[in-house]
């Protein structure tokens, strides 16, 4: 899925335009950066439309010479992809900048973490041809930790999960219940314990999950529900999620864009 | 010692309500600073929702003003929504600050702001939550002082019970003295335990300290007296006025939230207080008399503003923002200045006159200009005298003409409902205006797109304002007007689907001035409706009129007051008011005259603005020493004198926004 406010123009639905803007046509965009960026921490809370709103300010804060859209009510150019959904930290959210004059990819890196919050921080900037097209993001891993869950309990589950054809699950979104079949988007599961500084204890299991993107999006909690609805396990605590890779499918897991 | 940290229990939950970002903390320009480092620690509360208190003026002044002291923290905490509130019952988490998470019992002061009366439920759930005594007389020195301010605070007496103090006026110098009191009662070894501090704090004459003053009624219901309990406390406690703003030009870096709020903008005041003389209106009573802002010093605090948030609009904030000395240098300077920057700038267009609709446009250059609101307040020029808005229909579709005519498609009016005096005739003389409004818009413009909105609420009298005496309006004849006026609205086929209609029922307005009106047993009303489930009253989605209705019934029972007693019953000169003792600075008499002049049968009379015609009969500038600060200077803003560089400048990149 590929969200991007390169809106033209938000005009409310009753007011009809007034005329034509009469300033200056917006500066060409000369430069685009790919900019891979974690949610952590608290900031796991944040959805993807305030971390967009963070990063349009971020831009404003950093002086980045963002290009904007043309009319009323201009955006600046940044395209988001597939964000990881509100509660679920991620190492791997990717965003494109369209810039009207060339900059450093380090510096740009720089001057965005120095802007924005903690928790939304900047690991790379990269010069890209620009856009963000579904195309290139395919695939993500996960890692979820299970608070108050053992190996024990956790690995016959997930091999009766992988061993079904379907595993159909429901959740409510905002448009109403949705249906989707969880066992197909998921390539590969793997148990093991809670290693690494994504919260939770020593003492619980952690899955590391490598799914596709499909449409509906299916995302791990819909795994989790699945492993709840095959074998009744239950985390004490809500599951700890994080995206650790996100890009395509390659021999060996998931590759970078 | 360091206090803890609540996080960790609260984290389990954040996943289990709704946008729980608005609980994390963590955004830019929020401080946070260590525990021990600091000797005098505020909580800054406002009683509603994250959403609507982060963009709160006030709290943000007080927040920087308080952090940038040596050895003071100051951090935010706000009202959590029902679904967190369960949660955190269920698991014992305390009401915590969103900067550091630290519960708030632990701080020295719990400073609320209250900007509306409908906010006094959630102080409850607030103390509750953070275990601290609901009442202020079973509070130890264990507990923070549980201090308001605010425009509603200048009558506490309905929530007196569950406050030790209460700040009258402007917060910026009230902060630093009562943290000077609370550190030297400290360092001293709390000298005489809660009550020396409360003392001390009283001692200064301009901190209102409710329980060391009783309350003495007549049979008949009526206040007969509110006198000092003790020796070293004032007769009367004076508000504050705050002189020279371009002194204190805060916010200068306001925190930039995360989740969405209601207001999205850098914010600057460009003058406080006003002094038009509307009679209904509290903010312009109590906030005597005008202070301007410079023109640069607002030139320089939108620059750094600007630059320290990011955000792409600024609010250029004032009470009739129009009435600056310089407004159309700022808006033309600050255009000029900001043109190809993307960056909004907007006004509070309130006053209807061709100017205002000029600044708009000088505001909007470049953009889409969708909507300019006015409020005369008043449908009949009859009932506009009342309320001392002197405005006539010529002016009204004069400014709507020049608005459709610039370019704006839609005008949004804003109107009150149950004024003094007011008959059917004047709420249905609305619709003819609305009327002949869209009329003047076609003949200007030729097109038939163009729209009127009609915006009206209850009217609620307000202590320290000349209609403090009135009666106010039945729910049910505010109603019944409403609904006719909305029929008449809908009837008219010409011009029926140009015209928008929005409204606020009357229930509401009624428990709205019991609390704005109310005594210290209206307490025991809160108490009871809190008890029952009160919560967001100024929300209409939780908000509900029979359960304040069931709690004053059970609350007042067997008492010579209710509910009507205190809302729909005009006072006379001889009642002692709740709030006399509580001095915003206004000569009762002058109050009391221009009372009865708004309701002379003979027709209402006319204040002038004291702006213009010198005049000191309110009383405000004698009684606390203040004097009117305007300009003009003289100056103007250039963009090198706004920006560092030229460099800053190319690299902000603006969004043009209409008026509001």
């Amino acid at each position: 899925m590929i969200v991007s406010n390169s809106v033209v123009d938000g005009a409310e639905g009753t007011s009809p335009r007034s005329g034509t803007p009469n300033g200056d046509k917006p500066l060409p965009a000369v430069q685009h950066l790919l900019v891979r960026y974690a949610k952590r921490g608290k900031m796991r809370f944040a959805s993807h439309r305030d971390v967009a709103r963070a990063f349009e300010r971020g831009v404003r804060r950093a002086g980045l010479p963002i290009a904007h859209s043309a009319g009323f009510t201009p955006h600046p150019k940044i395209s988001y992809a597939g964000g990881a959904p509100t509660g679920v930290a991620s190492e791997a959210e990717y965003l494109s900048l369209a810039l009207t004059s060339r900059n450093d990819a380090a510096a740009v890196r720089e001057r965005l973490n120095v802007a924005l919050p903690d928790g939304i921080d900047v690991i790379d900037v990269a010069e890209d041809a620009g856009g963000l097209p579904a195309s290139r993001l395919t695939a993500s891993e996960w890692q979820v930790v299970l608070p108050g869950l053992s190996l024990d309990s956790v690995g016959p589950a997930v091999r009766r999960f992988l061993a079904l054809e379907h595993a159909p699950v429901e959740r409510l979104t905002n448009k109403g219940m949705r249906r989707m079949d969880a066992r197909s988007a998921v390539v590969t599961i793997d148990v093991r314990g809670n290693v690494g500084d994504y919260g939770g204890t020593d003492d619980d299991a952690a899955l590391r999950i490598v799914m596709r993107h499909t449409v509906p999006a299916v995302r791990p909690d819909d795994v989790l529900t699945a492993l709840h609805e095959i074998s009744g396990v239950t985390p004490t605590a809500p599951p700890l999620m994080t995206r650790l890779a996100q890009g395509s499918l390659g021999e060996s897991g998931v590759v970078d864009p | 010692m360091p206090v803890q940290s609540v996080y960790p229990a609260l984290e389990p939950l954040l996943p289990l309500v709704r946008k729980p970002v608005q609980y994390v903390g963590g955004e830019v320009n929020s401080t946070v600073k260590q525990w021990d480092d600091t000797d005098v620690r505020w909580a800054l509360f406002y009683p509603d929702a994250y959403e609507v208190g982060l963009p709160n003026q006030g709290i943000a002044i007080l927040y920087e003003v308080l952090n940038e002291q040596p050895g003071v923290l100051a951090e935010r905490t706000y009202s959590v929504w029902p679904d967190m509130e369960r949660l955190m019952r269920d698991r014992g988490v305390p009401q915590f600050t969103v900067d550091a998470h630290r519960p708030v019992g632990a701080f020295d002061v719990l400073g609320v702001s209250f900007s509306t009366e409908l906010g006094y439920t959630n102080l409850l759930t607030a103390l509750d939550l953070a275990g601290i005594p609901l009442l202020s007389a079973r509070r130890t020195a264990a507990h923070p002082v549980v201090m308001a301010g605010g425009h509603a605070a200048f009558n506490p007496e309905p929530i007196a019970d569950f406050l030790d103090a209460v700040v009258l006026g402007d917060g910026e110098e009230a902060v630093l003295l009562v943290t000077e009191r609370v550190r030297a009662w400290k360092l001293a070894g709390r000298p005489g335990g809660r009550d020396g501090l409360l003392a001390s704090l009283a001692a200064t004459g301009s901190v209102y300290v409710p329980r060391f003053y009783d309350v003495r009624y007549l049979a008949d219901g009526q206040i007969d007296a509110v006198v000092p309990n003790r020796a070293g406390v004032p007769a009367s406690v004076r508000k504050h006025t705050l002189l020279d703003l371009d002194a204190w030009p805060y916010p200068k870096a306001p925190v930039v939230p995360v989740a969405e709020t209601v207001h999205e903008r850098y914010s600057v005041e460009i003058f406080r207080g006003c002094t038009r003389g509307c009679r209904f209106c509290q903010a312009g009573m109590i906030t005597r008399p005008v202070r301007e802002r410079s023109i640069t010093t607002i030139g320089k605090m939108v620059a750094s503003g600007v630059a320290a948030t990011g955000f792409t609009e600024v609010g250029l904030l004032s009470l009739s923002s129009a009435d600056h000395s310089e407004i159309n240098e700022i808006a033309v300077d600050l255009a000029d200045c900001y043109e190809g920057t993307n960056t909004g700038l907007s006004l509070p267009s309130t006053r209807v006159d061709a100017f205002n609709v000029t600044l708009a446009d000088e505001l909007s250059r470049n953009g889409r200009r969708s909507g300019l609101t006015f409020a005369p307040e008043g449908g009949s020029e009859r009932m506009r005298k009342v309320i001392n808005k002197m405005v006539t229909e010529e002016d009204l579709i004069r400014t709507v003409t020049t608005a459709y005519s610039s370019g704006w498609r839609q005008v949004k009016l804003y109107f009150m409902c149950g004024l003094p005096t007011e008959e059917d005739a004047d709420v249905l003389a609305i619709a003819d205006l609305a009327k002949k409004v869209i009329a003047a818009g076609r003949q200007a413009t030729g097109r038939r797109d163009i729209r009127c909105t009609v915006s009206i609420g209850g009217f609620v009298p307000k202590p320290h304002t000349p209609f403090q005496w009135a009666a106010q309006c039945a729910p049910d004849v505010v109603d019944a007007r409403l609904r006719t006026l909305g029929a008449a609205l809908r009837a008219d086929r010409a011009y029926g689907k140009s015209i928008g209609f929005r409204y606020h029922d009357g229930p509401p307005s009624l428990i709205e001035g019991l609390l704005s009106r109310g005594d210290r047993r209206v307490a025991q009303v809160i108490l009871a409706a809190w008890e029952d489930g009160a919560r967001f009253d100024g929300w209409s989605e939780y908000f509900s009129f029979d359960r304040w209705v069931a709690a004053a019934e059970r609350a007042l029972a067997g008492q010579s007051v209710s509910l009507e007693w205190y809302t729909t019953r005009e006072r006379d000169y001889g009642e002692a008011l709740p709030w006399d003792h509580l001095d915003a600075g206004l000569d009762r008499d002058w109050l009391w005259d221009d009372w009865r002049s708004a309701v002379a049968p003979e027709g209402a009379g006319e204040v002038e603005d004291c702006r213009w015609t010198p005049c000191y009969e309110c009383g405000v500038c004698p009684a606390m020493g203040t004097e009117i600060q305007t300009g003009p200077t003289g100056e103007r803003l250039e963009s090198r004198q706004v920006f560092a560089d030229r460099e800053e400048r190319r690299l902000l990149p603006v969004l043009a926004s209409g008026g509001r």
